[in-house]
């Protein structure tokens, strides 16, 4: 037997092995032992980053089920940074009384998630698409119940499980009549015979739709905003990141490499609900009062903003689409690190009237909080303006004005919810309701720090982006 | 031997008595059967596919069998999370979980 193909799957053999050696280390360390699990899973887990960056043998594995490429590489590592970094930020939850016995749970059932997310990522053929996406999609119902005695929680993993089961299947129904369609379920081997007739554009219609639900586009985002009140916070900053990140990626790779001969279909179905995306996300976002609610609608107008890379359909559209999702991880978690040091302070309470006066008792933190919104919004010397810059270009290269100016519309008016928050912190007063001053603990610090950097680095050093865009996508 | 039309009726049906269900029913149980109609539909769909168009391979037929492992997963993970919203809520009807709107 030839063994060769597993050297594809090295970035896998290595989250498996942090994955086996946490699951050993929780069931048989005591509990005196387990003190230092936070630490060792951190470690573990920069060290599989690590190996992330080193470099791969490309090319398919198991007659083209598996593929990897340098910018599957490129894409796996942003997940990991994403993961990381919550890792981070979830100690201070991990450490409460209601979830310590149950912390190593958190980090076997992410790192699976996480494995999902790969096997979404590197899929060639859509059967492996779509146990990578349940691989994903079904342990994060789990963490989004993970505070087993909270109604919240125990609502939002109704709802998710619910929601996500009924896409998958409507996903699967579309899939289904592409098989009848081409008699193959290989990326390579469909997009041969892909052609505008009826049945594959219905397949196509039923297949988007249900990848639309994991990416929360308008109009079938209605759970997001439950689902990422109701989670603790740290899973509400993985769904919002991680998943939302590889379902990104995951439509992208499909458009492309099976529905490239069929953009004149695609084309204008991804246009009206990248609009309506960006649009509906912004607007509500404006009237919300609790501020994960907040973030789950920016973060719908947000996956409208990475819609417009892909519609652009050229390599460089990728580029900036893979870049835009790396500036998303860093700022989107710059935002809920600091919200997950408020609401260790606040008992849960997530209301946007706790941040009122913040600035006076924890400038640091607001500071970091500005930096994340600035860096959403899109101004200037942050790594978020130069990731909607590409974005816009790309899509403004393929003629797509009207689009493009659409969105632009739309950064201003989300600059003003935006600044809601900046307001809400440096400049009205702190009443009873809102938080003293208080320390952050060290891992939530570093996370932060880290995110911060990012924000502050990622835009100027260009080598990045040229980075990503000289890998050429190897379709 | 059977049309493959009759079987594309069935599976079509139960696919959208699945949908109507998942709208319609209040009780968290009977939302999840209706996910199964869904979900056997789809295999229904596969593995007359493969049988009456494609014999000479067995793609759908492999897809029928993953998928009929993975929805049984998720059917475990989904009455494990119903429960725990009877624990914590006292009920598994749908209009008692609102208590995020917005």
């Amino acid at each position: 037997m030839d063994f060769s193909n597993f050297l594809l799957l090295q970035q896998e053999i290595s989250l498996m092995a942090v994955f086996v050696i946490l699951f050993i280390y929780d069931v048989f360390c005591s509990d005196k032992g387990k003190q230092w699990f936070q630490l060792v899973a951190c470690i573990l887990f920069a060290l599989h980053t690590a190996v992330g960056f080193l470099p791969f043998p490309t090319g398919e594995a198991f007659g083209g089920m598996f593929v990897g490429s340098n910018i599957t590489i490129i894409m796996k590592n942003i997940l990991n940074i994403g993961t990381f970094l919550i890792f981070l930020q979830a100690n201070n939850w991990l450490k409460s009384q209601e979830t310590a016995h149950k912390r190593g749970e958190f980090f076997i059932i992410t790192l699976v998630t996480l494995l999902g997310m790969y096997l979404m990522v590197s899929a060639g053929n859509f059967m492996m698409l779509y146990i990578g996406m349940e691989t994903a999609s079904l342990p994060m119902a789990c963490l989004a119940t993970f505070n087993k005695y909270k109604e919240r929680s125990a609502e939002a993993g109704a709802k998710y499980i619910l929601v996500s089961a009924l896409s998958s299947g409507v996903m699967l129904f579309g899939l289904s009549f592409l098989y009848g369609c081409m008699g193959t379920m290989y990326f390579s081997d469909m997009s041969i015979q892909m052609v505008s007739e009826p049945l594959v554009i219905l397949g196509f219609v039923f297949f988007f739709s249900g990848l639309a639900f994991k990416l929360s586009l308008v109009p079938f985002h209605l759970w997001t905003a439950d689902v990422y009140e109701g989670s603790p916070t740290a899973v509400t900053a993985y769904l919002s990141v991680a998943s939302k990140g590889a379902a990104a990626f995951a439509l992208m790779f499909t458009l492309y490499k099976v529905f490239g001969t069929i953009e004149a279909i695609w084309n204008p179905l991804l246009w009206g609900s990248a609009v309506i995306t960006i649009t509906v996300g912004n607007l509500f976002a404006i009237r919300q009062k609790d501020i994960k609610r907040f973030f789950a609608f920016s973060s719908i107008s947000q996956a409208g903003y990475i819609l417009l890379g892909i519609i652009a359909g050229t390599s460089q559209g990728m580029t900036a689409t893979v870049y835009y999702v790396l500036v998303y991880v860093f700022s989107n978690l710059a935002a809920f690190g600091v919200i997950s040091a408020v609401e260790n302070q606040t008992n849960g309470n997530t209301l946007i009237s706790a941040f009122n006066g913040l600035y006076k008792n924890n400038p640091k933190l607001s500071l970091v909080m500005m930096l994340a919104v600035f860096s959403l919004g899109g101004i200037p010397p942050f790594a978020g303006f130069f990731s909607k810059f590409y974005i816009f270009m790309a899509a403004a290269e393929q003629g797509q004005f009207l689009l493009v100016f659409i969105a632009l519309l739309n950064t201003v008016i989300s600059l003003y919810y935006y600044l809601l928050i900046i307001k809400a912190m440096f400049i009205k007063e702190g009443d009873e309701q809102s938080v003293g001053r208080f320390v952050t603990d060290g891992y939530n610090k570093t996370g932060l720090v880290l995110c911060t950097a990012g924000i502050l680095v990622i835009g100027i050093i260009s080598c990045i982006y040229e980075h990503i865009g000289a890998l050429g996508f190897g379709m | 031997m059977i049309k493959m039309e009759y079987y594309l009726i069935v599976s079509t049906l139960m696919f959208f008595i699945g949908i109507y269900g998942f709208v319609v029913r209040k009780n968290m149980l009977a939302i999840l059967i209706s996910l199964e109609l869904v979900l056997n539909a789809v295999e229904i769909n596969f593995a007359v596919f493969n049988r009456y168009l494609f014999p000479g391979s067995m793609e759908g037929m492999f897809f029928t069998l993953f998928g009929i492992a993975i929805t049984a997963a998720e059917t475990a993970i989904a009455i494990a999370i119903i429960i725990n919203v009877y624990r914590n809520i006292g009920s598994i009807n749908v209009r008692k979980i609102n208590k995020m709107k917005g």
